[in-house]
């Protein structure tokens, strides 16, 4: 078997140790990385990604723990380490009055071996930007130019740190594609994002992570498949009831092929081994004890269910307030 | 196709540069104007009138008849208040009372220009009374090449230029990449951080050239300044100036993480250089203990080489040493940059 891409144990990282309110970042995160994947860290803003990233990058210093990238380790290797992976920051600042194609071919001539810069550029379909100056672009092309840049170096592994915040759709799968040529070449990509979506159509593996540490791993059908049903069904009273004079949880979980339920804002979601057993018990329930539906809804269950389904919590319930990293 | 880091590091501070049409103004413009406007003021004037205050009274009737008449005195005649008032004011270098038989000079002896009109108005007034020379003689007005102010002021403010202009072009821009997160993602990069720092620097030194070039052509054209020195040792002490001072910048710029703090502490850098480096006047007027400090300076040692280069037509090996100390300057503090530089925010 192949070497793993990326060996991390037991990393913490404390901000502000010297201040009276230090923050735990990471508290025992572990990872492992094999050659050729596309690995997502996944998690809700605050979470750690950013944090862990930028170690594996070695733009940071944990606190403790052992990191092993590309079988080598940072403080020791540190200019071979750089010569074969490609970073994509958070927020990328290049300079804006410099050319896309002068950009390019600057971050190319840091790189003993590389790719051409008119070819990556086409590659992230900014040929016709290629005189544009960087404050002349749009988010998306900026974003597209900050993953030129970390391409240019013809990189073993490539580092995405949530690469499609903010952007619209069409850029958003036009990043995607991207990823995708990568993996195709058998090149290693970490991507952190807290779009579940993203991580389920690119990534070969997932790590959940909340509060520091990693909670759930597998590939995303795995984890979906943990939740015990693969649907889930949704739904809302007229009367908009839930606690007090809705149906209890609990009795809804007794039905026949429901594995979980859950309240949810103004209504419940069950997750489902099979719909077509449980919705007609369900509606039985409903109608001689309840009243009117509002709602009905069926869907397979996402990587969203398994996050709810371990913390509670939906990603997107945070504030965008984010960035554990200063 | 091979690519040079450095060469392309240095290509991109080129452009940064020519693409900031503010960053031109300062750098070119900034200086011609100061310089004109300094040479406007310390323009050579000819010796002045001498400024005398006399009181209002019958017994000096006589002496107020001989200083009107003399071109060279500026009388004012007023009350023994305001003619004190006057003179406490600085409006006259001198104040003439009657005394009885004779007269009573008050002036202000700690004052040349005081001094000096003491002794124009009691020659005048002597010869009016009838004192004969017993000497002849007769003046000669000369102007040395070279010898006025403005030929003095020029050298030190390109020096000043070279010096602002390193550590600002320097200081502010790297400091200002830290904070927008630049650095950031460069040094993600193998890029050698010696290249980038050095691209700082070469790129300062180009900027100088046409800078230098403007001013002394400003210099040339509007007060006739005399180039003595050859342009190409005047430009080579130019270049070792601005790499001095890249070399400070950089060191100086090399923790701080807000604008604030490096226009702080690049003011401090300056500010001894500006009094005592010997820009405005010469640094020998300040007391012998202070001069080996002085003279470490490296805009003072900026300064010599230019002046003995340009009004003197000194060659470069006679600069050796200045050059030697300037160069020490850039290097020592880019190579302790090297270590501490921060790159992430």
């Amino acid at each position: 078997m192949m070497k793993p891409a990326i060996v991390c144990r037991n990393l913490k990282k404390r901000y502000d140790v010297r201040k009276k309110d230090p923050v735990d970042a990471l508290v025992g995160l572990d990872l492992e990385i094999r050659a050729g994947e596309c690995f997502g860290l996944l998690g809700p803003n605050g979470a750690g990604k950013t944090t862990t990233i930028e170690i594996l990058e070695g733009l940071l210093e944990p606190t403790s723990g052992e990191v092993e990238v590309l079988g080598m380790r940072w403080g020791e290797h540190d200019e071979a380490i750089r010569q074969r992976i490609g970073i994509s920051l958070q927020e990328t600042k290049l300079t804006d009055k410099l050319a896309v194609g002068e950009t390019v071919r600057l971050f190319r001539s840091f790189y003993d071996r590389g790719r051409e810069p008119d070819e990556v550029i086409a590659a992230v379909s900014l040929t016709e930007k290629t005189r544009a100056w960087v404050q002349k672009l749009s988010g998306g092309q900026k974003q597209r130019l900050a993953v030129a840049c970390a391409l240019v170096g013809d990189p073993e592994l490539l580092f995405l740190d949530e690469p499609t915040t903010g952007l619209d759709p069409q850029s958003r799968r036009q990043i995607w594609d991207i990823v995708r040529d990568h993996r195709k070449l058998g090149r290693t990509t970490l991507i952190t994002t807290h779009y579940m979506d993203e991580a389920e159509r690119l990534c070969d593996r997932v790590a959940v992570v909340d509060h520091g540490r990693v909670i759930a791993l597998g590939s995303p059908p795995e984890l979906i498949a943990r939740l015990g049903g693969e649907h889930v069904v949704e739904f809302a009273l007229a009367n908009g009831a839930a606690d007090a004079d809705g149906p209890d949880p609990e009795m809804l979980a007794a039905l026949p092929s429901v594995r979980d339920c859950r309240l949810e804002a103004g209504g419940y979601a069950l997750t489902v081994t099979e719909p077509h057993v449980c919705i007609p018990a369900l509606l039985a329930t409903l109608r001689t004890d309840h009243g009117e539906l509002a709602r009905l809804t069926t869907r397979h269950a996402s990587l969203e269910d398994v996050f709810v389904n371990l913390t509670g919590r939906h990603l997107t319930d945070e504030r965008e307030t984010d960035n554990t990293a200063p | 196709m091979k690519y040079y880091a450095l060469y392309e590091l240095f290509l991109c501070r080129m452009r940064q540069f020519y693409r900031e049409p503010e960053a031109i103004f300062w750098t070119y413009g900034f200086p011609i104007l100061l310089t004109i406007g300094l040479g406007i003021a310390f323009r050579n004037r000819p010796p002045g009138q001498v400024e005398v205050a006399v009181e209002d009274m019958p017994a000096t009737a006589q002496i107020r008849a001989v200083l009107a008449d003399d071109e060279g005195f500026d009388l004012q005649v007023a009350s023994a208040d305001e003619c004190a008032r006057l003179l406490r004011k600085g409006d006259v270098d001198i104040l003439v009372v009657a005394d009885g038989e004779g007269y009573e000079y008050r002036f202000d002896s700690t004052r040349p220009e005081a001094t000096l009109a003491r002794h124009r108005v009691d020659d005048a007034l002597q010869r009016a009374a009838g004192r004969a020379d017993v000497l002849q003689v007769a003046d000669t007005h000369v102007t040395e090449r070279g010898g006025r102010y403005i030929d003095f002021l020029v050298p030190g403010l390109l020096g000043m230029n070279l010096m602002g202009g390193g550590l600002w072009g320097v200081g502010f821009v790297t400091v200002d990449m830290r904070i927008r997160r630049l650095l950031k993602r460069l040094v993600a990069t193998p890029m050698r951080k010696r290249d980038f720092l050095l691209s700082v620097i070469g790129g300062r030194m180009v900027f100088t050239l046409p800078e230098m070039f403007c001013l002394l052509m400003a210099a040339w054209l509007i007060f006739r300044i005399a180039v003595v020195g050859s342009v190409i040792s005047i430009f080579c002490v130019a270049v070792v100036g601005a790499l001095s001072f890249a070399g400070l910048g950089l060191l100086v710029a090399s923790r701080a993480r807000k604008l604030e703090t490096i226009s702080g502490l690049l003011n401090l850098v300056m500010l001894p250089m500006w009094v005592l480096s010997g820009t405005f006047f010469s640094a020998s007027r300040f007391p012998d203990v202070m001069q080996p400090f002085i003279q470490a300076l490296p805009l003072t040692q900026l300064n010599n080489a230019l002046r003995a280069v340009i009004l003197d037509g000194a060659s470069l090996p006679s600069q050796a040493l200045p050059l030697l100390i300037l160069a020490a300057w850039g290097v020592i503090p880019f190579v302790l940059a090297l270590r501490w530089f921060r790159w992430t925010y």
